[in-house]
């Protein structure tokens, strides 16, 4: 069945945490667990979304959760999967929601090793861009320019100097069953991708832009729309990797105005327009390959 | 499966978790334990073993695997040494604070740097502070034994802590022994799967690992010191049914051995006590009272036992295959600790030995038991065993 705006369960899984408001994060979750229903087994590593949900003892996962190491979500995913399977359980999800970093950084050794072993779980990777637990410093995952409290922007450099790590590719690169890319400010787009990934027989992965109004300096209720922005200026692309094979879901004739995008959010006030020339070049560098390589 | 097999210290605690039947097993190879996940896999392979075998990419995730698979109200086993137990530190201290019964053994070895695959027991011992039970094993019967009991321990309801089964790298690990197997009837009986109270459950969601702010953090850490001082009892009592059901039991908590009338005692723990021992019985002809207190568990600590059993000495050593540099051996705190603890003023002196694999001889060990009837002991100073003082300007 299509989930969509008139479809979604009404039933809230969490709720009542303690997030910011427009947390992109908070509502990717909410979002997926509508999906995956109450039979979910939620694993969360340190992150916001595990400090605002396990405080005991007020706990507003309506799901099973569990807080594993950092390092370790896709390992602890693992072996809950194991556990219940030996136990002959039936009828559930496992499914991880890391953040950029607790993917892309410091969870990536376990991520691997899930994705070789194709344990069927779902790990979700919501992406702000940056480590905003512990207060905005940047990740793997963190964009050119970005200025986070260990990426400032000055006299010499303006914000992070690294791009993103292509983390889609990389977790394509290990032949996964499913993987797919989403955005908050597509959540049919999202709905669906989450669905799909429950029903995948193996490892599924989804990387869904959360944007995060704290770190990237934008107001609490333009989550949606700046997320939406991402996409429709190419800086975020939607995508899904299935049997061997790479789709671009959209793939826009013309893309809104990256520069437009940036002016939004404080997190790259300082970037001037040789920046701006910069992150177009990147993006468009990166739309040649995708399209050569990802479209028939 | 019963009878008598010869097999090496890692083949019998394989042995062991086979007969154990643990729903899930994730471990990583490294140097001693290897044989141990080699054999796993071996009986997983024929079948003779239903276990849910994770290929984990570190020891990091093998700990997490156990973790999610405890969680689960599922039995699970880990098997490491050494930079593996380092590596996996983090996942320790969520076992036993979100209380999963997960078994561990552990083949000690030395620390990096400098490398060394030989044993001592630095890698475990610096690990008291995780909240894991710590259960040594002498020889390979006990190592199977003390696995089987290991299950018996953690799961208790009373308990709910993790367990680690030490054994010394190469000396026990691949040294061939004769062990008795058990038959499957009796350790089924022994060790029957137990709903875990804690788990995560489908029809009733629940949060573990979560997160304890100052108003309730240490109400959580008394509970769990509590279950740790509780298990001392209960490991008492496996060991005692574990002698009922299978005919052979190891003190429970520390082994006193001709310790009644001792003039010296010489405390330590793992393999080397079987060397101790010799000594003793080989002292005790020749008319010394001299005896041996081999510690099995070293958290909880015996301190009771340990006190009772050294009451009457007028000399107490430690030797101890491990260093808290800067200070003395672990071990060696700890004994005098419980000494003071039951108002016992007995001279005691301590020996740092073995460490990255150097070998302690029965020679050795008549040096210590000498000097330790002689009354002239250099205060607490450690001294090392065997140290070539020719090259370390010692």
């Amino acid at each position: 069945m299509a989930l969509n705006a008139k479809t979604i369960p009404n039933k809230e899984l969490f709720y009542g945490h303690k997030a910011c408001g427009g947390c992109g994060a908070a509502l990717a979750i909410r979002l997926a667990l509508k999906v995956l229903g109450e039979r979910a087994i939620a694993v969360i590593p340190p992150n916001c979304m595990s400090t605002v949900g396990f405080i005991y003892p007020h706990m507003p996962f309506f799901v099973n959760s569990i807080i594993p190491p950092f390092a370790g979500t896709a390992a602890v995913m693992s072996g809950v999967l194991a556990g219940a399977q030996a136990q002959g359980l039936e009828d559930y999800h496992v499914v991880g929601f890391a953040g950029d970093g607790g993917t892309a950084d410091i969870g990536i050794q376990a991520l691997s090793g899930m994705i070789d072993r194709n344990d069927r779980a779902i790990f979700i990777c919501y992406d702000n861009e940056a480590y905003m637990n512990t207060g905005v410093q940047k990740s793997g995952l963190t964009p050119y320019g970005m200025k986070t409290t260990n990426t400032p922007a000055g006299k010499n450099f303006h914000g992070s100097q690294s791009s993103k790590k292509r983390m889609f590719e990389i977790v394509a690169a290990h032949g996964i069953p499913y993987a797919a890319t989403a955005s908050v400010g597509y959540p049919e787009d999202f709905l669906a991708k989450v669905e799909k990934a429950m029903n995948t027989d193996g490892t599924s992965y989804i990387h869904v832009m959360a944007p995060c109004p704290t770190g990237w300096g934008t107001e609490s209720d333009v989550t949606v729309d700046i997320a939406k922005e991402a996409v429709d200026c190419g800086l975020w692309f939607l995508a899904e990797y299935e049997g061997g094979e790479f789709k671009l879901n959209r793939d826009p004739k013309e893309f809104a105005s990256v520069e437009a995008y940036l002016k939004k959010q404080s997190r790259f006030s300082a970037l001037d327009d040789a920046d701006f020339a910069r992150v177009i070049r990147e993006r468009d560098e990166s739309w040649a390959r995708m399209r050569r390589d990802w479209t028939k | 499966m019963s009878g008598k097999l010869f097999v090496s210290g890692d083949e019998a605690v394989a042995l062991a978790v086979r007969q154990a039947k643990p729903h899930v097993i994730a471990a990583y190879p490294i140097t001693p334990q290897t044989i141990v996940v080699e054999r796993l896999s071996d009986f997983v392979e024929d079948g003779s073993l239903n276990s849910q075998y994770l290929y984990v990419e570190s020891e990091h995730s093998a700990m997490c695997a156990c973790l999610g698979a405890s969680a689960m109200g599922a039995r699970a086993f880990t098997a490491t040494s050494s930079q593996g137990l380092l590596y996996m530190v983090e996942g320790l201290h969520y076992a036993s604070g979100s209380r999963f019964p997960i078994v561990m053994m552990n083949a000690n070895r030395s620390l990096a740097a400098p490398w060394s695959i030989y044993n001592d027991q630095r890698d475990s011992l610096s690990e008291l502070e995780s909240g894991w039970i710590q259960l040594y094993a002498e020889n390979a019967q006990e190592a199977y034994d003390t696995t089987l009991q290991a299950y018996r321990i953690a799961e208790d309801p009373a308990v709910m802590l993790p367990v680690m089964v030490n054994l010394d790298g190469f000396v026990l690990t691949h040294t061939y022994e004769l062990v008795q197997l058990a038959e499957q009837e009796t350790v089924d009986a022994y060790i029957p799967y137990r709903n875990f109270c804690n788990k995560l459950d489908l029809n009733n969601p629940k949060a573990t690992c979560i997160t304890a702010g100052p108003p309730y953090n240490m109400e959580f850490r008394y509970q769990q010191h509590k279950a740790a001082v509780d298990a001392a009892a209960k490991i008492v009592e496996a060991d005692k049914e574990f002698g009922k059901k299978f005919g052979r039991s190891y003190g429970g908590l520390v082994e006193a051995y001709k310790c009644e009338d001792a003039d010296a005692v010489l405390v330590t723990l793992g393999s080397v006590a079987g060397t101790v021992r010799c000594v003793v019985d080989a002292y005790r002809e020749a008319g010394k009272k001299i005896g041996l207190l081999k510690i099995r568990c070293m958290r909880p600590f015996p301190a009771k036992e340990a006190a009772a059993a050294l009451k009457g000495a007028k000399a107490v050593g430690v030797l101890e295959k491990d260093i808290s540099f800067g200070y003395e051996g672990v071990v060696y705190t700890n004994v005098n600790s419980s000494l003071k603890e039951q108002g016992l003023s007995v001279p005691t002196a301590n020996w740092v030995g073995g460490l990255g694999g150097r070998s302690i001889s029965k020679e050795d060990i008549q040096g210590i038991f000498d000097q330790l009837l002689s009354g002239r002991l250099e205060g607490t100073q450690t001294a090392f065993v065997n140290l070539r003082r020719d090259i370390c300007g010692a």
